[in-house]
């Protein structure tokens, strides 16, 4: 038995006293092994000397930050300069990844309000039908989606055949391509988050609202949204944060035409460039940046509690 | 209990027949590249249990053994740069000629190779070009000038798949200017830079693995690809034809390695000896359609194969291989290919 705490002293609370640590051993080995170590070892590694072809030489460095932050010239001889080039692959996986999300958004509320205001059976098979998609691995329903949406698939010949466009759209290989893939990889995420809050939400309140006159409009923005606000957030974080690593969906259906920041990390330890230093210092920015958006959000979490 | 009991037992005899194989053979090699009907003459000819993993480019090959893979494959297949940075890095076994009794069938051309000499650590197993494809119904013009991917022509604007590779794709681009490998020269390099910059405006698409399939079903116009893969795409019913450019292409072989650490190096060398009987380095020949290294292969290859255009260049075709440049001056082709790809 634990040793310490008083065993049989009315609530069941106290069961757990004392007990906590051997609880929390699992958590702390989990987060120890999956997620501290890698990360620490990335840390470590962003601050190593990069060995030629991949690999590390065991000295202190600043030279990937140094790499990612300044501008040299293509000889490195030049008085340094700020280096646009990270920045801008960073910035477009940025705004790409909010484009996502925001089309997401904009998707998966409706859906997830059809879902939740249909009668309790129903309900699971909208959301079983949700998850279908699933059920398959990302990178054949990315390769699939190339193919309904290239010049020569299936959406194209049909709208050839009906005659609605004289010659293929042009879909593959651009922009749209890829916003259409993260869109269709990750709508789920937003769908699921949101069902669960406007499950909770006690349409009473509604009624009360328009009781008192109030629009429909002003019901949603005073009533509906700060009551589901943490599943919408919910879910544009669980939407943002892997499209803004996905690199499949730039490759497939972008034709990998310009870096992504998941893409640019991959090249330094897959790629010809073989520069593992500079591969973790970019992973150790864009965890930050994560981090940061996180840390946002854990604030506005519990401003909305207190009050 | 007894359940237990029963439940180890069986899993003691499933372990049991899963390890009645004579032992195992692990290897690492491109996709596409070995039909698995040999495979499955190996292991049944020498009851071996064969695994393989696959990858897309030699840098992916060392990326993937330096982040600790070493030790757990036995023979991997590095084209001809890689086998000589792989040897540097220290990642190959050797062997005497006396353990592969068929060490003999290699061609006397690919005997003395300047990435392994007298070959200590390799064996030939396919060789071929890189170049670029051009479909017909799009493009009538004369097919003859790396200009048609640098410098295209209106017809293939934007209809243009390059091979996601740097090595590849700004070496076909420094034969395009006429500059030599591993130049450092600024001029030649700020050219190379212009080149590829201005060129990219006109290409769809940068892949390897899908090179073949962009041709076939039309996404692309033309394309960078290997010979052998063209010769595949054109069997598969693109109407293409591969280009022997007159400003070169590139030449590659493929090979063999006995890698080291390998925890099974008599099924390594059994597999190398297997690879180097005609029968069987035809029966690679006949499903990637490159062309072997080994004499005697003749008699097995599929007569579209041994004729096809795309592994019978014109007698006077320049070609190159790729050469491994030192640190200082790879670091400046990495840029450009950052800088491409930004």
């Amino acid at each position: 038995m634990a040793a310490g705490a008083p065993m049989g002293a009315g609530t069941s609370s106290h069961i757990y006293e004392g007990n906590a640590p051997r609880l929390m051993a699992p958590s702390w080995i989990f987060i120890g092994f999956f997620l501290l170590a890698p990360v620490i070892m990335m840390a470590v590694y962003s601050f190593l000397t990069k060995e030629f072809r991949g690999g590390v030489i065991w000295e202190f460095s600043l030279a990937a930050y140094d790499q990612f932050f300044f501008d040299r010239g293509l000889f490195g001889d030049e008085p340094p300069s700020i280096e646009w080039t990270y920045i801008g692959i960073f910035w477009r996986s940025i705004w790409q990844a909010g484009l996502a999300t925001f089309v997401c958004l904009l998707i998966g509320f409706p859906t997830a309000w059809f879902i939740a205001t249909r009668d309790p059976q129903s309900r699971s098979i909208w959301l079983f039908l949700v998850t279908i998609p699933y059920w398959v691995n990302l990178l054949i329903r990315t390769v699939s989606m190339k193919f309904l949406i290239r010049d020569t698939g299936p959406l194209n010949e049909f709208l050839l055949q009906v005659g609605v466009i004289g010659e293929p759209l042009g879909l593959i290989n651009t922009n749209f391509a890829v916003q259409l893939g993260l869109f269709y990889s990750y709508l789920p995420f937003m769908v699921l988050p949101i069902y669960a809050a406007v499950e909770r939400y006690d349409f009473a309140l509604s009624e009360a609202a328009a009781d008192l006159y109030s629009g429909a409009w002003t019901t949603l923005r005073l009533i509906i949204l700060p009551v589901v606000k943490p599943g919408i957030i919910a879910g544009c974080i669980l939407v943002f944060v892997p499209s803004l690593g996905a690199f499949l969906a730039p490759d497939l259906l972008g034709g990998a035409k310009t870096f992504m920041i998941g893409s640019l990390i991959e090249e330094q330890f897959k790629g010809n460039a073989g520069n593992w230093p500079f591969g973790a210092a970019a992973s150790m920015i864009l965890l930050t940046i994560v981090l940061c958006i996180l840390l946002v959000y854990a604030r506005n979490q519990n401003k909305t509690e207190i009050r | 209990m007894k359940k237990l009991f029963a439940t180890t037992a069986l899993a003691l005899i499933s372990l049991t027949v899963g390890a009645q194989a004579e032992g195992k053979l692990s290897i690492y090699h491109w996709f596409e590249y070995i039909p698995q009907e040999l495979l499955d003459k190996f292991s049944e000819e020498y009851d071996v249990e064969v695994t393989m993993d696959t990858f897309d480019s030699n840098e992916a090959l060392l990326a993937s053994l330096k982040a600790g893979k070493l030790g757990s494959y036995d023979v991997a297949v590095p084209g001809d740069y890689m086998v000589e940075i792989m040897n540097g890095e220290g990642m190959l076994d050797t062997f005497e000629p006396s353990e592969l009794s068929n060490f003999g069938n290699i061609e006397d051309k690919w005997l003395d190779v300047s990435f392994d000499q007298g070959r200590k650590s390799s064996i030939p197993y396919q060789w071929g070009s890189t170049s670029f494809s051009v479909n017909k119904d799009v493009y009538g013009g004369e097919l003859d000038s790396l200009s048609l991917i640098f410098d295209p022509p209106a017809e293939l604007k934007g209809k243009i798949n390059v091979l996601d590779t740097a090595g590849e794709t700004l070496t076909l681009a420094s034969l395009y200017l006429g500059i030599p490998q591993c130049s450092s020269d600024r001029e030649q390099l700020k050219e190379l830079n212009a080149l590829v910059q201005s060129a990219k405006a006109d290409w769809a698409s940068f892949g390897s693995d899908v090179a073949k399939d962009v041709l076939v079903s039309g996404d692309a116009a033309a394309g960078m690809i290997w010979s052998g893969f063209s010769a595949k795409a054109r069997g598969e019913g693109a109407n293409i034809e591969y280009v022997f450019p007159k400003e070169g292409m590139i030449v590659w072989m493929d090979n063999v390695v006995l890698l080291k650490d390998a925890p099974n190096r008599d099924n390594a060398l059994k597999f190398m000896n297997f690879l180097l009987e005609p029968e069987n380095a035809a029966a690679v020949t006949n499903y990637a359609q490159y062309t072997a290294g080994v004499k005697g292969v003749g008699e097995f290859l599929l007569p579209e194969v041994a004729n096809s255009p795309e592994s019978n260049p014109p007698a006077d075709q320049k070609g190159e291989f790729v050469q491994a440049c030192p640190e200082e001056v790879q670091v400046l082709y990495d840029a450009i290919w950052t800088n491409l790809k930004k």
